[in-house]
C-alpha cells in the first residue's frame, strides 16, 4: 500500500514543510531531546491527561505530544473549511427535520426505520425547535486525507464532541518552546476559540432569556475522561463549571447554587450524555443530571448545547446518508466525501465483508475510541476469524469500511524524523454563524505502521498549522 | 358517560425533604372519545412550573415544592365527558413517528417465552385482527392477581409467573406486538368500572398498537377489551415509566411513604 506523505513530492520537500525541514535539520539531538522533555513536564504540570480504561493501572495519562508540527496551505484549508460548514448545516438541518416534519424519510431519501428506530432518536424532544433551530452547536468532523487533494469524512460527532483543548494546548506549548518558528512563519491563531464558543452559546440564548446570557458548562464530574477540558474550557471562556447537583429547577427556570444566592442559567453546554440529563425524563437512577431540566427546555427556558437528540445525527449508520442531507437540504453537491462504507445489515454487503474481511476495517455502529474494531491487514488470521463470530451474532451492530491509506506526516522518532499516519478532528461551531478556527487536532498514530489514531490505542498528538496567505 | 374523577397522591417523609420536583402527565387527551370540562391539578405549596404539548400529544406540566417538608399531595380533579370510539384514539394531534415505539425497553423486553406467546398467534393479514389476538393470548397467558407483581416486574418475569396486574399485560402486549412489527406503546389513564359493572377506584393502563389505514388503537387485555366510554386517557409512552403520570425526585434523606386515592364517579345525566 502506498501513503500520501503531505511533506514530500517526490523527493522534494513540499513548499509548506520547506522551513520545517530547515528547522529539523538544523536541530542537534540533545536540544530535541531537552525540549521533548520540557514539552512533557509543561503538560503534566497543566494536569492534561485522559483516561484510558479497561487496562488496568492508573487511568490517567499523559497523552504523548508530537513536537513536529502538521501543516495546511492556505488554499487547502480553505477547501476543508468549506466542506466542514457544509456538512455543520446539512447536519443541523436534518435534526431539525427529523424532530419535525421529517420530509427527507417522506421524500424517501433515507429509510425511516434507520431514523426512528435509532437508539439516538430522542421521542420526547419531536416538535421541540431550539433557538436558531440548531441542535449541534460544537461538530467534531474526523477527517483523513490520502492525497493531495483527497480527503475524506470519517465521521461527525454532533454529541460533545472532546479534544479541542488539546488543539489549544499543543499551540500554547508550541509557542512558549519554539517562540521562533511563529516569528518566522505566518501561521493563522486559534486561541480564539474559547471566545467564540462563547459566542456561539451566548447566541442561541432562550427567547426568555434577557440580558447577557449566563452560560455554564456541566460536567459529570471529576472521575470523567475528559473533565480536564470541562474545566479548561470553562476557565477560558469565563463561565462555571458545574455538576447536576449545583443546578436545581424552579419554576420555570434552572438556577445555578451561588455564594450570592440562585443565579439564573440560560445556556448549558453540557458533557454528560443525554440518558443522564433528567431523572424525571430518561433514567431515573441518575443522579449526575438536574430532575426537571428536560420540562424547562422543552418549554423554551433554558438551551442546552448540544441539544437532546442530537446523537441521531452521528450515528455510524445514518453516516452513510449525509451526503444525501448535503443534496437535500442545500442543493448542493458534497464538497467533502464519505468513506465508502459497508452497512452489514444489508445482505449484499454482509456477502461482501465477510469475503474480504481481512482488508477491511470493522467498527461497531455505536463504538467510540477505537475499541471493539476490527484492522483486517493489521490483524492475524486468528484475529479476524474471532472478530468474524462477533460478527456472525450481530450483524446489524457493524459498519466495514476499505482500509484508507492515511497520509503520513513526519514525526519525531529515536532516529529522527519518520512519517506516521495522522488524521484530521476540526471542531467547527453552530450558533447565529458557523464558525471554525483555522486547525484542529491532529492525531498521529505513532507505532511504525499503525493506522490507528485513537489516544487509548498509542496514539499521540501534534499542533496543526493552516499558513497565512 | 359524563365522569367525575378525583385522584390524590399523598407523599409522606419521615424526615423534612428540601425539595420537590415533579413532572406531571396528568390531563386528559384531546381526541374523539373524550372532552375535558374542568380540569384542576394541585401540588400542595408547589410552584407550578412549565407546561407545554409534547410530541405525543401529552400535556406535561412541571412543578416544584420548596422544602423543608414533610408532605405533599397532589390533588387532581375534573370532569371529563366520554364517548366511545371502539378503542381508535381518532383526532388525536402528534407529531411522533410510530417506528419510534418499536424500541423495547427493560420492562418490555421479549425473551423467549414473550417469543413464542407472539408467534403462537396466527398470522393474519389484517393487522387488526391480529392486535385482537394478541391481546387475547395475553390475557390468557397472564391472570389478573392483585399484588401478584411489584412495580418492576418485567413482561417476562409477569409471562413467566402467569400473573399479573394491568401494568403487567400492557407491557407484556407490547412485548408481543413489538415482536411481531406492530409499534405499540403504554398508556396510563383511569377507568370508571370492569366489565361486569364492578367500580374500579384505581389508576388504570392499557396498551395502544398502531395499526395501519387506523392509527393507534387501545387494548385492555387485562380486561379483555378495547377502551370505551369508561376509560380516560391521560398519556403514553414506551412502557409505564416512560408514561407514568407522576415522576418526581426529592431531595432529602427522609424515606418516601405513598397513599393513593382515586374516584372515577358517573354523573347524572
Amino acid at each position: 500500500m502506498s501513503y500520501y506523505n503531505e511533506m514530500f513530492e517526490g523527493k522534494q520537500v513540499r513548499e509548506p514543510y520547506a522551513m520545517l525541514r530547515a528547522w529539523v535539520d538544523t536541530m542537534p539531538d540533545d536540544f530535541r531531546q531537552m525540549k521533548q522533555a520540557e514539552a512533557e513536564a509543561l503538560f503534566r504540570r497543566i494536569g492534561i491527561t485522559f483516561a484510558v480504561y479497561g487496562e488496568g493501572g492508573d487511568p490517567d495519562r499523559l497523552i504523548p505530544f508530537d513536537m513536529m508540527p502538521r501543516v495546511f496551505e492556505q488554499n487547502e484549508w480553505r477547501k476543508l473549511e468549506r466542506g466542514i460548514k457544509q456538512r455543520a448545516r446539512a447536519l443541523n438541518a436534518f435534526l431539525r427535520d427529523v424532530y419535525g416534519r421529517a420530509e427527507i424519510v417522506r421524500a424517501g431519501r433515507i429509510p425511516a426505520r434507520l431514523v426512528y428506530q435509532n437508539e439516538a432518536y430522542e421521542k420526547s424532544v419531536v416538535g421541540v425547535v431550539p433557538p436558531r433551530g440548531v441542535y449541534s452547536h460544537i461538530i467534531g468532523i474526523d477527517l483523513v486525507r490520502t492525497g493531495k487533494d483527497e480527503f475524506f469524512v470519517l465521521e461527525d460527532n454532533c454529541r460533545t464532541p472532546s479534544g479541542v483543548s488539546y488543539m489549544l494546548e499543543n499551540r500554547e506549548i508550541m509557542m512558549r518552546m519554539f517562540p521562533q518558528l511563529f516569528r518566522n512563519n505566518r501561521i493563522e491563531p486559534v486561541d480564539q476559540y474559547p471566545e467564540l464558543l462563547r459566542r456561539t452559546l451566548e447566541s442561541v440564548a432562550p427567547a426568555k432569556c434577557d440580558g447577557r446570557p449566563t452560560c455554564v458548562i456541566l460536567t459529570p464530574g471529576h472521575f470523567n475522561s475528559a473533565y480536564y477540558e470541562h474545566s479548561f474550557l470553562a476557565n477560558l471562556m469565563g463561565v462555571e463549571l458545574v455538576e447536576g447537583q449545583d443546578l436545581f429547577v424552579d419554576g420555570e427556570f434552572v438556577y445555578m447554587r451561588t455564594t450570592q444566592g440562585p443565579k439564573r442559567v440560560d445556556v448549558i453546554y453540557r458533557r454528560l450524555d443525554d440518558p443522564y440529563l433528567d431523572p424525571l425524563c430518561f433514567r431515573p437512577d441518575s443522579m449526575l443530571g438536574v430532575p426537571g431540566l428536560m420540562d424547562v427546555y422543552r418549554s423554551g427556558g433554558v438551551s442546552i448545547c448540544s441539544a437532546p437528540g442530537a446523537g441521531v445525527a452521528d450515528d455510524k449508520a445514518i453516516y452513510t446518508f449525509v451526503p444525501e442531507m448535503v443534496r437535500f437540504y442545500l442543493g448542493e453537491e458534497p464538497i467533502l466525501n464519505n468513506v465508502q462504507t459497508w452497512t452489514l445489515w444489508k445482505d449484499d454487503d454482509y456477502k461482501y465483508v465477510m469475503e474480504n474481511l481481512p482488508e477491511l476495517v470493522v467498527k461497531e455502529v455505536h463504538g467510540s475510541g477505537g475499541y471493539g474494531m476490527l484492522v483486517g491487514p493489521k490483524s492475524t488470521k486468528a484475529e479476524v476469524e474471532e472478530f468474524r463470530k462477533k460478527i456472525e451474532a450481530n450483524p446489524g451492530n457493524y459498519i466495514a469500511q476499505p482500509t484508507l491509506s492515511l497520509s503520513t506526516c513526519p514525526t519525531f522518532v529515536e532516529e529522527g524524523i519518520a512519517p506516521r499516519h495522522v488524521d484530521l478532528r476540526p471542531f467547527c461551531l453552530c450558533g447565529d454563524r458557523i464558525e471554525l478556527v483555522p486547525g484542529g487536532l491532529t492525531r498521529v498514530a505513532l507505532r511504525e505502521g499503525s493506522l490507528v489514531v485513537n489516544s487509548s490505542q498509542g496514539g499521540g498528538v501534534k499542533d496543526t498549522w493552516v499558513l497565512s496567505e | 358517560m359524563k365522569l367525575q374523577i378525583s385522584h390524590e397522591t399523598v407523599y409522606g417523609y419521615d424526615q423534612p425533604i428540601r425539595n420537590l420536583v415533579q413532572s406531571l402527565r396528568l390531563t386528559p387527551s384531546v381526541f374523539e372519545g373524550q372532552k375535558t370540562h374542568e380540569w384542576e391539578i394541585d401540588v400542595t405549596g408547589g410552584m407550578r412550573g412549565p407546561g407545554f404539548r409534547d410530541g405525543a400529544g401529552d400535556w406535561i406540566e412541571g412543578w416544584t415544592v420548596r422544602g423543608p417538608v414533610q408532605e405533599v399531595t397532589v390533588r387532581i380533579s375534573g370532569r371529563v365527558d366520554t364517548r366511545d370510539t371502539a378503542g381508535v384514539l381518532r383526532g388525536h394531534r402528534e407529531m411522533i413517528h410510530p417506528l419510534a415505539y418499536l424500541r423495547d425497553t427493560r420492562p418490555t423486553r421479549a425473551d423467549d417465552g414473550l417469543r413464542d406467546l407472539a408467534a403462537q398467534v396466527g398470522g393474519s393479514a389484517d393487522l387488526l385482527d391480529l392486535s385482537h389476538k394478541l391481546s387475547g393470548a395475553v390475557a390468557d397467558a397472564i391472570r389478573y392477581t392483585n399484588g401478584s407483581t411489584h412495580a418492576a416486574t418485567t413482561a417476562a418475569e409477569a409471562l413467566a409467573l402467569g400473573e399479573g396486574v394491568c401494568q403487567d399485560h400492557a407491557h407484556a402486549l407490547i412485548a408481543v406486538a413489538r415482536e411481531r412489527d406492530l409499534p405499540a406503546r403504554y398508556v396510563s389513564g383511569y377507568l370508571h368500572s370492569t366489565q361486569d359493572g364492578q367500580s374500579h377506584d384505581a389508576a388504570h393502563a392499557w396498551a395502544e398498537i398502531f395499526v395501519d389505514g387506523l392509527g393507534w388503537v387501545g387494548f385492555d387485555a387485562a380486561n379483555r377489551c378495547c377502551p370505551d366510554e369508561r376509560y380516560v386517557r391521560l398519556g403514553s409512552g414506551l412502557d409505564a415509566q416512560d408514561a407514568a403520570p407522576i415522576r418526581g425526585v426529592a431531595m432529602g434523606t427522609g424515606t418516601e411513604k405513598l397513599a393513593v386515592a382515586v374516584r372515577v364517579e358517573e354523573l347524572a345525566q
